[in-house]
């Protein structure tokens, strides 16, 4: 049998000290191992986006990286963006309102996609809501109403702020 | 100007922009897809796949697979071929035998020919690498036209030919109106070989329970004849299967046909006493799974008059349908139900081949067909319009049924049930700015830029009956494509509906309590949507051809009436009026122009679930019934000319894209995109909505970027997303729409289909917007998709013409 490694790193805020085969991506150890089944494997060679998670703050494809390599890394994944109270993201919130979505597949990576661009651009424009998402194929919305909703999301962010 | 849709003021929740019951499990990972299923001691398939188109298999080796450890069996074509029945195709072809795994021959590169089983797929994987199979490699039959020729290889010997299917049929008096008509005109549409692509692929796990002798089945499926072809290739009853139709299917839009997987696993599962999960990776899904749309060549004759009235049409179609043609070969049947689209026509002639190829095979894709006839109608259309120095829009107005015509029946037989196709063009067009589209085009031809307006219409036929089936296949009798509801008030007074059907993203849980809701006046968002499992459910085909609102949406309407009929019989005989006596409103049973006498929904509920002394003596016990409702109209097979009601319900839409065109590389940007749409009453606004855009961004990857491209020796070259183009958020662009509510008078509410339009009519409108764009250059381009490499060759041999040769 293939020895196994043991790594630590953190999920969704939680420590996790897991042994792993070398050779077990990172989406296979989050969905299989650790039963984080939100992120989804859509084509397993770095097109699709459907399994985007957060690396440190960076979205990244879990399809093409080692769950070794995230060893010491803090990784969010699609069942982090709730607060801790559970109550939805305002991303998450946006996405429900404007039916940013049909059979929800690609929704955890565009939600991960997006909530990337956010962080770092709280007021993005429409082009580069677009230029962000490319990284993810959606086959069901031809993304308007994913566009609509990073939009709204921003705004409502930035409203927050203001009345705050 | 006029309310868009009056019909949305009388509503409480139908036509209202609500939340969708569906969405807050996909926004917090929490799904249930089929790769999501966890059952102890499941084992793992890895295929081995085939890299010839066609050869023969000399020999399978599989002892150095066996010896590894965690590896369990592997299964050949030749075991599986003892132990399970063939498959089945939509029309007879006895001599065309398909089994999940090759047998003796493979007929395209990527045909699974054999499964390993193993602990984990990792161990599964690098056992299929061990699997040695010896093959003697033939020459493949590629090329459409190539495969009909008389020395062609042939796909399946026993057959003797490539040819699996001919027909022609004639409705009206074609030859007189061909030959009283000024003009007619020929031309050639080809519509490359592309399909759905879902981002989840094929998955399946199966589990044979011995206790139950049942079949247990979790499956990411959208099959009309799932439970039923499993059983039959299986040999085991219908009733030992249980289809878990509560799996969330990660978008299909008609591919997911999953029968030779679920074969597979399902033989698998019993053989080894175990769950065996079966999920493709992209490289089994995109050359071996369902993967394939059609592949089809048109002929087009028209016959037309002077002022543009078309008065008949000639269309002979070749479809290419791979290897083994399954369902697909169908999908030439359904485009008869709005052949000549939204046009009045008096004859058609109707030519179809179904031709057998080394090609992966071809299955059901959105709007079955009708997007490849939808674009060789609109592309002569246009033609003649050209021709005759005839405004695109004008030509169309022409020969649009009128509003006042309906239902109208075309030469096929088909009545449509409504429309107001001059409105929704006029509406288009004012709502795209046309006529300023037209300055900026202008204006940027004088630049030098190859800019193009593009204009299509599209009919999308929605309900379902599959009549077509018996005008390919006469032994084929089914008249009707029933879909089921059961509607239960509990004991607490809540309102639960069970279905019967996977769901794929169309947000059937919203639709039926929304219907429920509407017409029990009760808030959607406390109405429970089940759905059963396959020896649960009630008679279902489930979610195709564009009928869940009509079907689906009209079964939970007349069950939620029926039960709220019997509250108020309940309420009358309690109060000792007369049913025409009481007055149900906002959960209150009142008794007419006597407020004070009322029962409320509690107490009714109450009287029906416990108290037998106080309901009336003619009425069940609780609250709950069935609705199995038939697709209206039609339920008759042909009559002798051949006349037949294909589908009940005719939704349509008119799309306007503006297009630029690089002069060098041959990219196309598209620079804006307008649509009008009308599909009757729309019950979830956000859901239809997002239907079309998303029907138009798969028309935009069929148009201008998705191809299975093949070498001549039978290679796929687009098998992965790195050379499969979808469309990204780059390459579709934001899309202005408005709408237009023509009601059904054939549904609950209305409502008419909407899954499908825009897909029949974007590809049509992106032809068209880039032939405008490159007319100044006089080339015309009838092939899809019209890729960057395609254009740019046009360009370059516009550019460079091939000199004449002194003769």
């Amino acid at each position: 049998m293939i020895a196994t490694i043991d790594i630590e790193f953190t999920v969704n805020g939680k420590p996790v000290r897991i042994s792993v085969p070398p050779r077990m991506t990172l989406v296979d150890c989050l969905r299989d191992m650790l039963g984080l089944t939100g992120s989804h494997i859509g084509c397993e060679h770095g097109v699709c986006g459907a399994c985007s998670v957060m690396l440190d703050r960076v979205p990244i494809r879990s399809c093409l990286m080692f769950a070794v390599q995230a060893d010491g890394a803090a990784v969010t994944t699609v069942e982090g963006l709730e607060g801790p109270d559970g109550k939805l993201s305002p991303l998450q919130e946006a996405f429900w309102d404007c039916h940013a979505m049909q059979c929800g597949y690609c929704t955890p990576g565009m939600l991960v996609a997006a909530q990337g661009l956010l962080d770092e651009n709280p007021t993005p424009t429409s082009a580069e809501i677009r230029e962000a998402i490319s990284s993810n194929l959606c086959r069901c919305t031809g993304y308007q109403q994913i566009v609509e909703a990073i939009q709204l999301a921003a705004q409502r962010m930035n409203e927050g702020v203001d009345h705050a | 100007m006029p309310d868009d849709r009056p019909a949305a003021s009388n509503y409480r929740y139908i036509s209202q922009p609500r939340r969708t019951k569906e969405d807050k499990r996909f926004i917090t990972g929490r799904g249930a897809f089929v790769q999501d299923v966890q059952l102890a001691h499941t084992k793992h398939i890895a295929l081995v796949a085939s890299p010839y188109p066609r050869a023969n298999i000399l020999s399978i080796d599989t002892s150095a697979a066996l010896a590894m450890d965690g590896v369990l069996d592997v299964i050949t074509g030749a075991e599986l071929t003892e132990h399970t029945d063939r498959l089945y195709h939509g029309v007879d072809l006895p001599n065309v035998r398909w089994h999940p795994l090759a047998v003796d021959m493979t007929r395209y590169a990527g045909e699974w020919v054999a499964a390993v089983i193993a602990d984990s797929r990792y161990i599964a994987e690098d056992a299929a690498e061990l699997v040695a199979v010896e093959y003697e490699p033939l020459d493949a039959a590629i090329g459409i036209e190539r495969v009909m020729e008389p020395d062609a290889p042939l796909v399946h010997p026993d057959h003797g030919s490539n040819i699996l299917l001919k027909k022609k049929f004639v409705w009206g008096a074609v030859d007189d109106d061909f030959a009283a008509a000024e003009h007619t005109i020929s031309y050639r549409a080809r519509w490359g070989r592309s399909s759905a692509v879902p981002i989840e692929t094929f998955g399946v796990i199966t589990r044979w329970s011995e206790k139950d002798e049942v079949l247990e089945v979790w499956a990411s499926i959208q099959m009309p004849q799932y439970q039923e072809q499993i059983a039959d290739a299986l040999r085991i009853p219908l009733n030992a299967v249980r289809v878990h139709n509560y799996i969330d299917v990660g978008g299909s839009y008609g591919v997911k046909r999953g029968i030779k997987q679920t074969v597979l696993s399902g033989y698998a599962a019993r053989k080894l006493g175990c769950p065996v999960r079966l999920i493709e990776d992209r490289i089994d899904n995109m050359s071996g799974g369902d993967a394939h749309g059609p592949d089809r060549l048109f002929d087009v004759t028209l016959a037309y008059n002077g002022d543009g009235l078309i008065r008949s049409m000639k269309m002979r179609v070749v479809d290419d349908v791979g290897a083994y043609p399954g369902r697909s070969i169908q999908q030439l049947g359904k485009p008869i139900s709005a052949l000549c689209g939204p046009y009045r026509m008096s004859s058609i002639e109707y030519d179809v081949t179904s031709v057998t190829s080394n090609k992966t095979s071809q299955v059901a894709v959105r709007g079955f067909g009708q997007a490849p006839t939808n674009f060789a109608l609109e592309t002569g259309v246009e033609k003649i319009a050209r021709r005759l120095g005839l405004d695109r829009t004008e030509i169309r107005r022409r020969n649009f049924i009128r509003h006042d015509e309906f239902p109208w029946k075309i030469p096929s037989g088909t009545a449509y049930d409504s429309g107001d196709y001059h409105t929704v063009l006029d509406k288009a067009m004012r709502f795209a700015g046309w006529d300023a589209l037209i300055a900026q085009r202008d204006a940027a031809r004088a630049e030098g830029r190859l800019v193009g307006l593009g204009i299509a219409t599209c009919l999308e036929p929605g309900g379902g009956n599959n009549i077509f089936e018996h005008l390919l296949n006469e032994k084929i009798q089914i008249t009707t494509f029933v879909e089921s509801a059961l509607l239960k008030i509990d004991g607490q007074g809540q309102v639960t509906v069970a279905i019967s059907t996977h769901t794929a993203g169309q947000g059937h849980q919203t639709l039926a309590a929304t219907v429920a809701g509407e017409e029990l006046e009760r808030d959607p968002d406390g109405i429970r949507v089940v759905h059963l499992d396959s020896l649960e459910a009630l008679p279902t085909r489930g979610p195709v051809a564009s009928r869940m609102a009509i079907m689906l949406g009209s079964a939970v309407s007349k069950a939620a009436r029926r039960l709220r009929n019997r509250m108020i019989h309940i309420a009358a005989h309690d109060l000792a009026v007369a049913d025409t006596e009481v007055e149900y409103a906002d959960g209150e049973f009142t008794v007419r122009g006597d407020p004070a006498r009322k029962r409320s929904w509690l107490e009714i509920v109450f009287i029906a679930h416990r108290q037998l002394h106080r309901m009336p003596p003619d009425t069940e016990p609780g609250l709950q019934t069935i609705e199995v409702h038939a697709v209206p109209g039609g339920g008759k097979l042909p009559n002798e000319k051949g006349e037949v009601q294909i589908y009940p319900c005719f939704s349509f839409q008119a799309h306007i894209p503006l297009v630029e065109i690089d002069r060098v590389t041959g990219q196309v940007e598209i620079l804006d995109y307008a649509v009008a749409h009308d599909c009757g009453t729309v019950i979830n606004p956000k859901i239809v909505r997002g239907m079309m855009m998303g029907g138009i961004g798969h028309g935009i990857g069929a148009a201008l970027y998705e191809k299975f491209d093949y070498t001549e020796d039978g290679q796929l070259l687009s098998g992965t997303f790195l050379d499969y183009l979808l469309p990204s958020a780059h390459e579709i662009p934001d899309i202005r729409d408005t709408e237009h509510c023509t009601p059904s008078p054939l549904t609950s509410h209305g409502q008419k289909g909407s899954g499908e339009g825009g897909y029949l009519g974007a590809p049509a409108a992106l032809a068209s917007a880039v032939n405008d764009a490159l007319e100044p250059l006089d080339i015309s381009l009838t092939e899809l998709p019209m890729r960057l490499a395609d254009i740019e060759a046009a360009l370059h041999t516009h550019a460079n013409p091939v000199p004449e040769t002194a003769p």
